[in-house]
């Protein structure tokens, strides 16, 4: 990392500090000289977003902390004590829910363009690991954040995902006493939620230098799938990549605007501002929306156990994805195979997410099985068999050879796919 | 900018079919039918005159039996509120009794309401709310308008995310108090419960039918009709739901116009920036 920057300090005060902590050329070497694909494309933002939502995450949830009360009597009307008396608190806190959304959205996009360009393959195993790693630290910290202000579906969403621990044989009903802190959602559990809920996102920002040190050291992937072989191939990262992100930044917080300020609870259910009460179980509990394609998994298995397997290995699977993908080709665009297969993933994950929406009944409970079954295989079968039976086109020389053809990295006469300048 | 433009219509399309995903939950549940509300939009406000005259229904009608806790008497006066000065306020406030206490002498006791309290429920707790109600528990008024999850259902939900809907809260409500009905032939009303197709928890419900033409008596010549008193009422209780709502669109829209100038700006730096590169 530090190794990409020709930075020599030239001030005293430089000096004195790079000759004791090379804090400078660390930073100059990642982020200013780093050598970076010239043709990475829009769908590249995304990492740059997702950092900047993290760190937009913990700066209104330290703010929302100050005035939020862990307890089972109080959280609720805390919560409404920020929405009404503290001073745009209204603002923090629909930024800080609608926020989470918005985390989710970038991280699926970013996930999916790993997806399509072959991200994961050598040598970017680790980074994609830890990016898996990161996605599940997220869903954890996000359903504990759900349940913060004590309303139905929090309560009711805890109730349902913490007894989903009691499946598992033997340990299982030791195990959710152990999560609950006591024999039922309650006090206890809000604290321990709480606390987990703080904690978290600091983990997170740890693993995420991790991501980022480990595909600085293989360098970037890009939509060629070539590794750079030139000077000519690459762009420093500033001002190229810092103009473009924070370009692409912004328009996703015009996108996070527009529902934090015009629609703050379209995301959000109504029945979250009931305060949560265990006597009345609401008519239909549903996750947040992006945990809906893991929760259709999770029923379209008949049995409790499997469900719970199913559901959490539809998350395993991501981890020894690079080792499934048989293909030596990374970029799905010299794929023509899995370029189709690409998009049916796409759309029996988008399906997978209406389905859990939807009540567990009829036609609902077929069709998430068809899906679930589809997701597993795309994993398990066809993309194992993808890399032996298709033939790739040809690739291009080098990231400057594809440039120059026209399109990003894009022989001529392919089907158009989403990442073309 | 094409790249840009392509994004974005992926985006949307999978976006919201998968972001909007629980705004229709289950399939069934009443039909909400929309009705226009000076607050909806990206530019609504209030009206204050609506908002006064709702008002005036739930503390002549509703407050017998639904409270109203999250709400205090301050928040009147507020900027984006029902519009009274500070006095009218202290002059409402002091028309109810609130308890206090414990005095020196280790006593609860009772006083008039100050501004800074909240608006006194009409029962001590739930049970005792329940005793007097036939079973059925009058909910709360604070939050309602945004605590009913009336379905729109597939494709609405997608267009909403567009079109910023955000009124199925007063929309359901309004149904509801201009829904009831006679039973239709075959269809049994337990005692006690009366009909209405409006309900979102079966077609019969606790309360009996709470308004009627004529029965608030307004100043301002105003209609007084169930269909008025039903939308001043349901404005009054979108207030009360999101008393900072006015404040929230003012903000957002001057957020929405920098972010879009700004984002114009970065755009043709970048452009500019990026001349050279064959990329």
């Amino acid at each position: 990392m530090a190794g990409h920057s020709t930075y020599v300090p030239q001030s005293a005060g430089a000096k004195w500090l790079e000759s004791r902590l090379p804090v400078i050329s660390l930073i100059r070497g990642s982020f200013v000289d780093f050598p970076t694909p010239k043709n990475l494309n829009y769908w590249w933002t995304f990492g740059g977003i997702l950092a900047v939502m993290l760190v937009a995450q913990i700066l209104t949830g330290v703010v929302l902390v100050m005035h939020y009360t862990p307890s089972t009597a109080a959280a609720f009307d805390s919560v409404e004590h920020i929405m009404r008396d503290v001073n745009f608190g209204w603002m923090l806190r629909y930024l800080h829910a609608n926020g989470a959304s918005m985390f989710f959205i970038a991280v699926y996009i970013h996930i999916f363009r790993g997806m399509y360009y072959g991200s994961y393959k050598a040598p970017r195993e680790i980074s994609w690991i830890l990016g898996v790693i990161i996605f599940l630290i997220m869903m954890g910290t996000a359903f504990m954040g759900y349940v913060l202000p004590w309303g139905q579906m929090s309560f009711w969403g805890a109730t349902v995902i913490t007894n989903l621990f009691s499946a598992i044989p033997l340990v299982g009903e030791a195990i959710r006493t152990w999560l609950w802190g006591g024999f039922a959602v309650d006090n206890p559990t809000l604290n321990r939620f709480f606390s987990l809920h703080y904690l978290l996102p600091f983990m997170l920002v740890g693993i995420v230098i991790l991501h980022v040190w480990a595909f600085h050291t293989t360098g970037n992937n890009n939509p060629t799938g070539v590794q750079p072989k030139s000077k000519q191939d690459t762009v420093p990262f500033h001002p190229y990549y810092t103009i473009k992100d924070l370009f692409a930044i912004i328009v996703f917080m015009i996108l996070f605007s527009w529902f934090a300020f015009y629609a703050p609870n379209y995301m959000g259910h109504p029945d979250n501002y009931i305060e949560a009460n265990p006597m009345v179980t609401p008519a239909h509990i549903v996750p947040e929306w992006y945990f809906l394609p893991f929760y259709a998994i999770l029923r379209a298995i008949p049995d409790k156990l499997g469900g719970v397997l199913a559901m959490f290995g539809a998350i395993a699977v991501l981890f020894i994805l690079p080792w499934l993908d048989t293909s030596k080709v990374r970029s799905g665009s010299y794929r023509p195979l899995f370029k189709q297969f690409f998009w049916l993933f796409a759309i029996c994950a988008v399906a997978l997410g209406y389905l859990g929406a939807m009540p567990a009944e009829g036609i609902y409970v077929i069709l998430s099985r068809i899906f679930t079954a589809y997701y597993f295989a795309h994993f398990l079968i066809i993309l194992p068999l993808l890399g032996l039976l298709e033939k790739p086109l040809p690739l291009p020389a080098s990231i400057s050879e594809a440039v120059l053809k026209g399109g990003s990295g894009k022989p001529a006469g392919a089907v158009a796919a989403p990442e073309i300048k | 900018m094409s790249t840009m433009i392509k994004m974005v219509r992926v985006l949307t399309a999978a976006a919201a079919l998968a972001v909007a995903a629980p705004a229709f939950a289950a399939g069934e549940g009443p039909h909400v039918e929309r009705q226009s509300w000076s607050f909806a939009g990206p530019f609504g406000t209030f009206d204050r005159a609506q908002l006064q005259r709702g008002f005036k229904i739930y503390r002549e009608v509703c407050s017998s039996c639904h409270s109203l806790r999250l709400v205090k008497f301050r928040n009147l006066a507020e900027e984006g509120g029902l519009g009274y000065s500070e006095d009218q306020v202290k002059a409402i406030a002091a028309e109810y009794t609130v308890e206090d206490g414990p005095d020196d002498a280790g006593d609860m006791f009772e006083r008039p309401a100050v501004s800074s309290d909240a608006f006194p429920s009409p029962f001590p707790n739930e049970n005792a709310a329940r005793a007097s109600n036939g079973g059925a528990y009058p909910p709360d008024f604070s939050l309602l308008a945004k605590a009913r999850a009336a379905h729109r259902g597939f494709p609405w939900f997608v267009f909403d995310a567009f079109t910023q809907y955000q009124e199925l809260g007063p929309d359901y409500i309004y149904g509801l108090l201009t829904g009831y009905e006679e039973a239709p032939e075959g269809v049994e009303v337990p005692a006690g419960k009366y009909y209405n197709p409006h309900y979102l928890s079966g077609n019969a419900i606790g309360m009996a039918p709470p308004l009627s033409d004529e029965l608030v008596e307004y100043e301002d010549g105003t209609p007084e009709t169930l269909e008025q008193y039903s939308k001043d009422v349901s404005a009054f209780m979108m207030w009360a739901a999101e008393p900072h709502m006015e404040a929230r669109k003012k903000i957002g829209f001057r957020v929405m116009v920098f972010l879009i100038f700004f984002a114009g700006l970065l755009y043709f730096t970048k452009k500019k920036l990026w001349k050279n590169v064959e990329h």
